[in-house]
């Protein structure tokens, strides 16, 4: 019976996974093939040619995007995570007049979604001159109320005595905040970097407004560009792009899947 | 009378230290949201009863012209519909089938860190790139579920290019691509159940759906309550796929809100009238969290 069980549910888990992953498993198959093996609706591809890998790179600006993308994520991560815990630290260790009113207000930025806001930040970005600059990509997204609300919950946890004693010793504040607050929360700080670099990584709206050539232009821009061009002829090339665009992430969300599951369900609901 | 004038101002300035220090921890937020959160929010509400110009400045003032316009506009009906639909299509499923997952992955068996990795990928992979991959699969010639249907002797269907399948086509994507997410969280709140309540009603005898239904399922509520609200906010907010796969068509079928502003905006320069749908997009979003704030206290059982 209980063995029964248990094939049971690994036929389920081994269904459903195929599935799940068919779509990519399908994509990594296609990168792999010719124009006619694709047209012939052929699964496994003859043999492993790199060839459409080669073209994407020539057909696109494809490194190019990549630095980009690479340089916006990892530039709105470490300017989340500086914004964010700032702002953690002030509402967990400083008790101040007005705390309930400005958590309010950050509360209050989660009710507005960004799509309702774009036309004016358009126009900012526009008129600041920061269309196709680094700056107008990552600056609007650094200041997150769900990332201090995360690290809010995780600097709860720390004793309230380290802080007294912190102040006996005669630390300031910032050096409390650095040298203790910081390295007893790595395990948060980890979490929201990896949800920050994730969602940046894949953010598709902001880039398409404010990059009008290849000087900032990310990877899911150069898809849409990659896709348009090649309307039904060469999928292989298109499906190579589709490839490299998602290995990052997909390796990063195998490496940290547990820590961002944990620390997900964690900011979410307490 | 100098004297005790400085040091009452000094003592003014000394008990608002901590105010003053937690200002400036608080400062680059609250500065970043002025600029891009709140300044912008007002700015769209304000320019919804304007014309504008080219360039964004407000022209004219027509007052609620704007929004008697679009209410009377045949698009913007259409595209209100589409976008209820498409909410009604994937939220309930895309929970349904997450959670289905979560609780196959929740079962403690040999190698479920694989499955559970397996069940999550699709939170690694964009909206550009998966909509690229569906175009495939939608493709009527030579994609998979053209084929699929022609071994089975089954008519073709034109996917993205026939207005009754598009929006369920989108939909379709659309459920795939969020599945991830909404798995790992779900499966966060699994595992926070406590093993006691299982425990003792394994020894009382309760089937597998007795416990599903009156342990696991009340449980879960706050988390799936949760991932209720993000999934109507997520789809109220779609763009990428619509993007990608079909523009707003075949015959606006699949013009979903966000992207009949962006249409409006940034390719009829239209700025006032899409402002207005912009204060439409945000009146949904938060008559939804509001219900959430209300609902979630009273009915959902929390721990």
């Amino acid at each position: 019976m209980r063995m029964l069980k248990r094939s049971i549910i690994y036929i389920l888990l081994i269904v459903t996974s195929l599935l799940m992953f068919f779509p990519i498993i399908y994509a990594f198959m296609i990168s792999f093939m010719t124009g006619g093996e694709i047209l012939q609706g052929k699964f496994l591809p003859s043999n492993l040619s790199l060839d459409n890998y080669v073209k994407v790179f020539d057909r696109l600006p494809l490194f190019n995007y990549l630095i980009n993308s690479f340089v916006v994520s990892i530039g709105v991560m470490i300017g989340q995570l500086i914004v964010c815990s700032l702002a953690a630290y002030a509402f967990v260790f400083i008790p101040f007049k007005g705390r309930d009113f400005v958590f309010f207000l950050f509360i209050s930025t989660m009710m507005i979604p960004w799509e309702a806001t774009m036309i004016p930040n358009f126009f900012t970005i526009q008129k600041l001159d920061w269309i196709n600059t680094y700056q107008g990509m990552t600056l609007p997204f650094f200041a997150l109320a769900f990332g201090t609300f995360l690290l809010r919950q995780h600097f709860k946890t720390i004793p309230k005595e380290l802080h007294e004693a912190a102040q006996v010793a005669g630390l300031n504040r910032f050096t409390f905040f650095f040298r203790i607050v910081l390295p007893v929360s790595k395990t948060s700080l980890v979490t929201l970097g990896a949800y920050g670099f994730l969602t940046t990584w894949n953010m598709y709206l902001w880039p398409l407004l404010v990059t009008t050539n290849k000087s900032v232009r990310t990877v899911q821009i150069g898809l849409k560009q990659l896709q348009s061009q090649e309307v039904s002829t060469e999928w292989g090339v298109v499906m190579a792009g589709v490839i490299v665009v998602i290995i990052p992430t997909l390796l990063l969300l195998f490496l940290g899947q547990k820590q961002l599951q944990k620390g997900l369900t964690q900011g979410a609901l307490k | 009378m100098m004297v005790s004038q400085t040091k009452a101002k000094k003592s003014v300035w000394k008990r608002s230290l901590d105010a003053r220090t937690a200002l400036l921890y608080l400062l680059p937020s609250i500065l970043l949201f002025s600029v891009f959160v709140f300044y912008p929010m007002f700015r769209t509400i304000y320019l919804s009863f304007f014309l504008t110009d080219q360039n964004g400045n407000a022209a004219l003032f027509v007052g609620l012209e704007n929004y008697t316009y679009l209410l009377e506009s045949v698009a913007f009906r259409n595209s209100i519909k589409a976008t209820f639909l498409f909410v009604l299509y994937t939220v309930p499923t895309g929970i349904i089938i997450a959670l289905i997952l979560a609780l196959l992955a929740n079962e403690k068996l040999k190698g479920i860190g694989f499955f559970r990795t397996i069940y999550s990928s699709t939170m690694g992979i964009s909206v550009a790139a998966s909509s690229v991959i569906w175009l495939f699969l939608f493709h009527p010639s030579i994609g998979m579920f053209n084929k699929l249907l022609n071994i089975f002797n089954l008519p073709q269907v034109e996917w993205l290019l026939d207005p009754t399948w598009a929006l369920l086509s989108v939909s379709l994507s659309t459920i795939w691509l969020n599945t991830g997410f909404s798995f790992l969280i779900l499966l966060g709140g699994l595992q926070n159940i406590d093993e006691h309540l299982y425990e003792s009603a394994r020894i009382d005898g309760a089937s597998y759906w007795y416990r599903l239904r009156r342990i696991t399922i009340p449980m879960l509520s706050p988390t799936l309550f949760f991932i209720v609200t993000i999934s109507l906010i997520n789809a109220f907010q779609t763009f990428g796929q619509i993007d990608i796969l079909t523009k707003g068509g075949p015959s606006q079928s699949t013009n979903l809100i966000v992207y009949s502003i962006y249409k409006e905006a940034f390719v009829n320069y239209q700025f006032g009238t899409a402002s207005a749908q912009a204060v439409f997009l945000f009146i949904c979003i938060l008559i939804v969290t509001i219900l959430q704030f209300k609902l979630g206290e009273r009915k959902v059982h929390y721990q």
